[in-house]
């Protein structure tokens, strides 16, 4: 075994220039954009091992497990059915198969709505974590988007068979359904990165995320026709109601989904925004998500 | 015993650190009601359930290859903060913390989730030290063995919150030893398991030091320290009060505690 004499380094060295003869690196530096993408790729088997788990965990107390994936969307619709289907009759108008356009909003903004919810609390709430490992600490909001999604799978095989049996044909458009998601799915992943950061820097945030997110939703034609919206707005609030990103992509959905749907834009011009809202979106996250990365552990 | 006249190479460099956390919540008495949250956003003063602790003051010292370094102190001497900070999982505010390729932190609350099996902790744990899923998987039984769960029938299947505080310690204790690390920080939790596993784990960090590493242990067992450290490091307040050979620094932090 070495002997260890007094501390100090005995040559008389600066500390900085002893460290870098020696080739260390100081722990706080912040990696580049690209190699922090390349750190994110090398940890992508414990991403989707933490997601894994944090599922089986968050229904690990309960009786029937995983099949509560299933049955949330279900009972869901059950509810917007009787409700909208059953007491209030909700027929005709400007839509035809309303109950297939009321889920698809409600499943799609859901699935926002949560990532944007968990995204805010993911890098306060795991502070334990973030000071005990080293990790990309993207990989904590990214697991929150692939818990979310493996949700959101399960929403939408209710929404099939929902759109299905209100009468709806299948069609080639269904194909187009992956890439909505796609799009929809790295949008949320810019949003739950953005607000990690904005949620571990400004706790206060959480507490007006609901305010927010309910002004969103009704926003973004969720429980009623879009020409609710379309027929009487003019001008910048129109424009502000067109541009909103969850309008775009519940648009396209119910587009591909269902026959005989108004739209507030035309389809090309929708899709167009859907891939500028999502490319937007996840750069604008990351890079802000990226600047912060050595300051998670001080809370 | 390395020749003494053989330059010796640095693995950890704390030049001058302090760092700085903030802790939410937790207000003062008088704080609480509406009216008082308004006034302070009102005259501008500092939120009173934002407090700032200033765990580090001012620290520098070099740790060398093959060192095993104990720290002392009381508690709250910011022995675990100095750790987190070589770790580089809570930046320095001022100062510097530099270190040979990624120094590991043997935390007490690691990745492990209660509602899940040990075995699958295991597997978790080995994938956010960056081992590959092949890795990993060839790891588990070895980590498994090495922690001594499955001696009282099958826990290893079982959820973790079944286990017993000292199994717990001793399943992450064996997942953190389980990869080599250039520079690997234990916080305390030799302590925890029982006599034998102790002798096992102390045998563990002898094997890590001699595959040239640096150890940094922090305990509040004199016996740990001096059974596993010949240089120790002594914290009061953010500041050092004593670095030495362990015998001398033990000798001046018992007077003192014992004031």
């Amino acid at each position: 075994m070495p002997q260890t004499a007094v501390a100090d380094s005995g040559t008389g060295i600066p500390l900085k220039e002893l460290a870098a003869r020696h080739g260390l690196h100081s722990a706080a530096a912040l990696p580049s954009l690209p190699a922090y993408f390349r750190e994110i790729w090398a940890y992508r088997h414990f991403i989707t091992a933490y997601s894994a788990a944090r599922i089986t965990s968050s229904f690990g107390q309960t009786r029937l497990g995983t099949l509560w994936q299933v049955m949330t969307p279900i009972l869901n619709a059950a509810v917007y059915y009787l409700i909208f289907g059953v007491l209030l009759n909700t027929k005709g108008g400007d839509v035809s198969n309303f109950i297939a356009y009321l889920c698809t909003g409600v499943f799609l903004f859901g699935f926002t709505q949560t990532v944007t919810q968990a995204g805010i609390s993911s890098i306060h709430g795991n502070l334990g974590l973030i000071r005990a490992l080293h990790f990309p600490r993207a990989a904590l909001p990214i697991s929150i988007l692939l818990i979310e999604l493996r949700n959101m799978t399960a929403s939408m095989t209710v929404l099939f068979i929902i759109v299905l049996a209100t009468g709806e044909p299948l069609t080639v458009e269904w194909l187009l359904v992956p890439l909505i998601l796609a799009c929809l799915a790295t949008f949320n992943c810019g949003l739950a990165l953005f607000g990690a950061r904005l949620g571990s820097k400004l706790t206060d945030i959480r507490q007006l995320v609901p305010f927010f997110i309910r002004v969103w939703m009704y926003g973004s034609a969720v429980l009623y026709p879009v020409q609710r919206f379309t027929d009487h707005l003019h001008g910048w609030k129109l424009w502000l109601i067109e541009a909103n990103p969850m309008l775009v992509y519940i648009e396209l959905m119910r587009h591909s989904l269902m026959e005989n749907v108004k739209l507030a834009s035309p389809v090309s011009q929708l899709w167009i925004e859907a891939g500028v809202w999502a490319a937007l979106m996840f750069s604008v996250g990351i890079v802000y998500f990226w600047r912060g990365e050595k300051g998670y552990g001080r809370g | 015993m390395a020749d003494p006249t053989e330059e010796r190479v640095p693995t950890v460099v704390v030049d001058d650190a302090h760092v700085v956390y903030k802790v939410h919540g937790s207000p003062a008495s008088g704080t609480g009601s509406p009216i008082a949250s308004l006034k302070r956003l009102v005259t501008r003063t500092k939120m009173a359930n934002i407090r700032e602790v200033h765990a580090i003051k001012g620290i520098s010292f070099v740790a060398y290859k093959g060192e095993a370094i104990g720290l002392v102190g009381s508690n709250g001497s910011g022995k675990s903060t100095l750790l987190r900070a070589i770790a580089g999982l809570m930046p320095a505010e001022r100062g510097a913390v530099y270190a040979a390729g990624q120094p590991s932190l043997l935390g007490v609350n690691a990745v492990l989730m209660n509602d899940l099996s040990g075995e699958r902790n295991v597997m978790l744990g080995c994938l956010a030290m960056g081992m590959s899923p092949a890795d990993a998987k060839a790891k588990v039984k070895e980590i498994v063995d090495f922690s001594g769960i499955n001696e009282r029938g099958e826990f290893s299947t079982m959820p973790m919150r079944t286990y017993s505080s000292g199994m717990a310690a001793r399943l992450r204790f064996s997942i953190s030893a389980a990869k080599k690390h250039d520079v690997l920080l234990i916080d305390e939790a030799l302590a925890t398991g029982d006599a034998r596993f102790r002798r096992r784990s102390e045998q563990r960090i002898r094997d890590l030091r001699a595959d040239a590493g640096t150890v940094f242990l922090v305990s509040h067992s004199d016996s740990t320290i001096r059974d596993t450290c010949e240089r120790s490091i002594w914290l009061e307040s953010g500041v050092i009060r004593a670095d030495g050979p362990t015998e001398d620094v033990l000798k001046e932090y018992a007077t003192f505690m014992s004031k």
